[in-house]
């Protein structure tokens, strides 16, 4: 039975050091710029703070992926292939990537640097990972949040590289299309420009009540009652009005968190390399809380106990959480 | 920026803090302005993360206390003072709004203002950006805000800031059992 990773997020070097602390085994972040899918203002690392943080982490017997997992506008790649070779000089241990032009870069480049393919690249039949494999060298699937565990396991046994699932944080399903709703909302990409509801177009209206509307751009994408629980005010997360509905409708996706501690042993017996945790915008108290509570369970679960697990659901978006597709492609 | 006077008021917010005396904001301008100096002193590239924000006055209001909070984080120019909440409010980019101990422990690292957004327990108004880079500032200080402040006043800081750790346990011990 393989010992999984726990990958750990850090927007912050304080962040970055609590994750070390907690017990990851890997810590996961990026740079101040368009590669990083986490580009938000007053987060991430700069190449300065990159190099202490690295030190850290590899003091700490903890790894550093750096997340260039967005992907290039035609023609601009210039910042991505800055990015690898500043990662390779500052000593990063992988490199997340979602473009297969970033992908070739290193392997041409840096060809010590390991390749891990980003959940961004949504790839999840054994057909398109052998070929990101063959044709790249990645060593690590990061997997769609949508697959279930015995799915899963299938793969695991088709495929020649490691697998990453995600088992905590933002339940966002990055399929059909969805991350392109902010650019449209918003003129930002995430997937280009790496700002999913950039803070700059999202505000929060009171009303007397004490309901709150969340805008983001120009256009009202939820209204919470006074004593009803809050979500991210991201598109693909909004509360819309439609024919199938009388009332507002979570068309696409629901406020709710991924939480697989329950399905961590399944996980583990369908051979998973490494459980990832999502929350780079999050605060160090969410990380230090999140990944001791993580350590915690996979130490038990290896060492042949019960887990133990935290209760994690004040941390959970809108207060909710569900093991998502792990458990069954019926999750809503 | 914004001179709204609206003044939100969170679910279950009671009128006072129950361990303190009512205190002269004139007493607390000093602590305050000296508090604000050593946190920017120590921590010179939080300032980085603010971008343009750090010229910015935001309006932390602990909704359960007498007075509002207003803070200039800009180290050319740092302003940190206590306003009477009676009064007009200045003009302010975002408003931070919250129960005192739930701000307590934001700054004290024990708790993510993520969290307590979910549960509106925190209310954002006003330039979100800007309270994102804030709040992403303070989230990088090296030592935790609340233990630098309590290391100021010594032994007396420190206990008192143990006090209300344990008023903001319960606290959030009682908020459990009702959910």
């Amino acid at each position: 039975m393989i010992k999984p990773e726990l990958i750990c997020p850090a927007g912050t070097p304080a962040a970055l050091r609590s994750a070390v602390d907690a017990g990851a085994d890997a810590v996961y972040c990026g740079y101040q710029n368009a590669t990083n899918a986490r580009n938000f203002v007053g987060l991430n690392f700069t190449p300065e703070e990159m190099e202490k943080s690295i030190k850290y982490a590899h003091d700490g017997g903890t790894k550093v992926l750096i997340t260039l997992n967005t992907f290039p506008p035609a023609g601009n790649v210039q910042l991505w292939k800055d990015a690898a070779d500043l990662s390779a000089k500052l000593g990063a241990d992988a490199c997340i990537v979602a473009d297969i032009a970033v992908a070739a870069y290193i392997q041409k480049t840096n060809p010590q640097m390991r390749i891990h393919l980003s959940v961004q690249a949504a790839a999840s039949s054994p057909e398109a990972i052998r070929y990101y494999v063959q044709e790249f060298g990645v060593k690590r699937i990061v997997l769609p949040r949508i697959m279930t565990v015995s799915e899963i396991r299938g793969l695991v046994e088709e495929i020649p590289c490691e697998v990453e699932t995600f088992i905590f944080g933002n339940h966002g399903l990055m399929v059909e299309g969805r991350c392109s709703l902010t650019n449209y909302v918003t003129g930002q990409s995430t997937n280009m420009d790496g700002a999913c509801s950039p803070a700059s177009c999202v505000k929060y209206e009171r009303a007397e009540d004490g309901s709150m509307s969340t805008i983001l751009g120009d256009y009202m994408i939820d209204r919470f009652k006074p004593d009803e629980t809050a979500g991210y005010p991201t598109i693909c997360k909004g509360r819309y009005k439609c024919d199938a509905r009388d009332d507002g409708y979570y068309a696409f996706e629901e406020p709710i968190s991924l939480n697989a501690s329950t399905m961590l042993p399944d996980l583990i017996n369908a051979g998973v390399h490494a459980f990832k945790i999502e929350g780079r915008q999050r605060s160090r108290a969410y990380v230090k809380k999140v990944v001791a509570a993580f350590r915690e369970a996979v130490d038990s679960i290896m060492a042949g106990q019960e887990p133990k697990l935290a209760d994690l659901v004040a941390l959970t978006e809108g207060q909710k959480h569900t093991e998502g597709a792990l458990k069954t492609k019926k999750w809503r | 920026m914004t001179t709204a006077p609206q003044t939100p008021r969170l679910p279950g917010a009671s009128g006072g803090f129950p361990f303190l005396p009512p205190l002269p904001l004139f007493l607390l301008q000093p602590v305050l302005k000296r508090i604000v100096t050593k946190i920017a002193a120590d921590n010179p590239d939080m300032f980085d993360r603010l971008g343009h924000h750090r010229h910015a006055y935001f309006l932390i209001d602990p909704v359960d206390m007498p007075f509002m909070l207003y803070l200039r984080p800009d180290p050319e120019a740092l302003d940190f003072k206590a306003l009477n909440r009676r009064r007009v409010l200045p003009p302010h980019c975002a408003r931070i709004s919250g129960k005192f101990l739930d701000l307590l422990t934001l700054m004290d690292t024990e708790q993510d203002g993520d969290a307590l957004f979910f549960s509106r327990d925190l209310i954002v108004t006003g330039d979100t950006e800007a309270v994102v880079c804030l709040r992403n500032a303070l989230d990088d200080v090296e030592e935790p805000i609340a233990e630098s402040v309590a290391d100021m006043f010594g032994a007396p800081g420190r206990g008192a800031l143990n006090m209300l750790r344990r008023a903001a346990e319960n606290a959030q011990k009682r908020k459990g059992s009702h959910s």
